[in-house]
């Protein structure tokens, strides 16, 4: 087994009447970039407050490098890179000053790396907080977040309201951050290609819940799209036993399916249909079809199919 | 070297980068004993894990595409390797294919077909 830097166990938190994390467990190995996946409100940036100590679990633990980050917060976060979804910065200091600052919190900030960094991403450090655009304030957070070295780098949809050269930009620093030996990464995204791209371990969020957890070569290779095809034109969307989802039209239907390959094709047998093609699935079209297979279980959707 | 990865496709993106690079050593665009750039580098270029190029770069020395040298780096093998040559077929078999059944589909027989490949080779500069 290898070491784990995070551990969530059985973690239920609540918001007045909303249940934001229902009962996650989830443990990050060391040395991957995991990629959490869930739409908006899902409970991806709750369970990233767990992982800094900001939220205190109402029940279950949370371990980061084996302390409790509620307990032990100037410990676990000297060892934390973060970059928030809300880049909230002091508004009246100029960069460098901000910087200046920032390396006083940490023992292991490297100011010629600092240094590096600002002039790979383009920031002058004279320039005031205050009149930078989105991305030059993205990357200002994701330069204090990676100057000292974190052991793990958490990033809560960094790409969110960004253009596609600064999404490269933090693309980048992920795989730079892992390249480095031992350093893990785990950051939140509703952009599945690129958590498809830069991921090795992918979990899934839905409605407070995990629904899925795994490497993403596990993910990828498990589900597969099948197209069926009726003898009989259906009116209805076919319940097939076996499948999450399932779209179409008269005869032909197209089911997405996880594992349960041998289950599927019994059902495709008796109802007197074919399979006429099995392919490979993205994470995008995983996404969905687990989405609406949780959101109605019995009763797979018709549609929702993201190409 | 150029790479282009798609994730809308479903094909594995190591998959893609070996394919990718077999045929570029196929079409001669790699040449033998030339140094495939380091894993980090084609990672951060293509935006991708770097563990998906190490299994790309391990899948194609095993398919004896490249060789790697310890701490000098991954080379495309020398020339002439088989996998090249049954590479190079499988290319242009694949836009034989494409010629033949468009071929069919507009009623032109293979004897004219073959007449007009061999007019169209000698309009061709003579190397």
């Amino acid at each position: 087994m290898s070491e784990t830097v995070i551990e969530i166990k059985n973690v239920t938190r609540t918001f007045g009447k909303t249940r934001a994390m229902i009962r996650v467990s989830l443990s990050v190995p060391k040395g991957s970039v995991f990629g959490l996946v869930g739409e908006n409100g899902a409970g991806k940036t709750t369970l990233i407050k767990h992982v800094l100590g900001l939220l205190k679990a109402e029940s279950g633990s949370v371990s980061v490098f084996g302390m409790n980050p509620v307990e032990e917060p100037a410990t676990v976060l000297g060892r934390i890179g973060y970059l928030s979804e809300i880049r909230d910065m002091p508004d009246w200091m100029k960069v460098g000053d901000l910087l200046k600052y920032l390396s006083g919190f940490y023992p292991d900030w490297d100011d010629g790396f600092a240094e590096e960094l600002r002039r790979t991403f383009e920031l002058d450090a004279r320039q005031k907080i205050k009149g930078l655009s989105r991305g030059q304030r993205a990357r200002v957070g994701l330069l204090t977040a990676l100057a000292h070295r974190p052991e793990l780098l958490l990033l809560d949809e960094p790409s969110s309201g960004l253009d596609p050269i600064v999404r490269r930009d933090i693309l980048a620093a992920i795989i730079r951050t892992v390249a480095d030996e031992g350093r893990t990464v785990l950051f939140s995204s509703h952009l599945l290609d690129e958590v498809e791209r830069v991921a090795d371990h992918v979990a899934m969020m839905h409605s407070g819940r995990l629904i899925m957890s795994n490497t993403l070569e596990s993910v990828l290779s498990s589900h597969r799209r099948l197209t069926l095809r009726f003898n009989e034109a259906q009116p209805d969307t076919p319940q097939l036993a076996g499948s999450l989802s399932c779209s179409g039209e008269g005869h032909e239907w197209t089911v997405i399916c996880n594992g349960q390959m041998d289950e599927l094709k019994q059902a495709v047998i008796d109802r007197d249909a074919q399979v006429v093609s099995d392919d490979s699935v993205s994470l995008d079209e995983i996404f969905v079809a687990h989405v609406n297979a949780s959101t109605n279980p019995h009763r797979p959707r018709v549609g929702g199919i993201v190409t | 070297m150029q790479i282009r990865i798609s994730t809308s496709d479903g094909k594995p993106i190591y998959q893609q980068i070996v394919d990718q690079i077999k045929y570029l050593v196929a079409a001669a665009r790699l040449d033998s004993g030339e140094r495939l750039p380091p894993v980090r580098h084609l990672a951060e270029q293509l935006v991708v894990n770097p563990n998906t190029v190490a299994r790309a770069y391990r899948e194609l020395e095993s398919d004896g595409v490249v060789v790697s040298r310890r701490g000098s780096g991954v080379f495309v093998s020398d020339g002439g390797s088989p996998l090249a040559k049954r590479e190079q077929k499988r290319i242009l078999n694949d836009r034989i294919d494409l010629l033949l059944a468009e071929s069919r589909q507009m009623n032109v027989d293979l004897d004219e077909i073959i007449k007009m490949v061999r007019d169209r080779n000698s309009r061709l500069p003579q190397e």
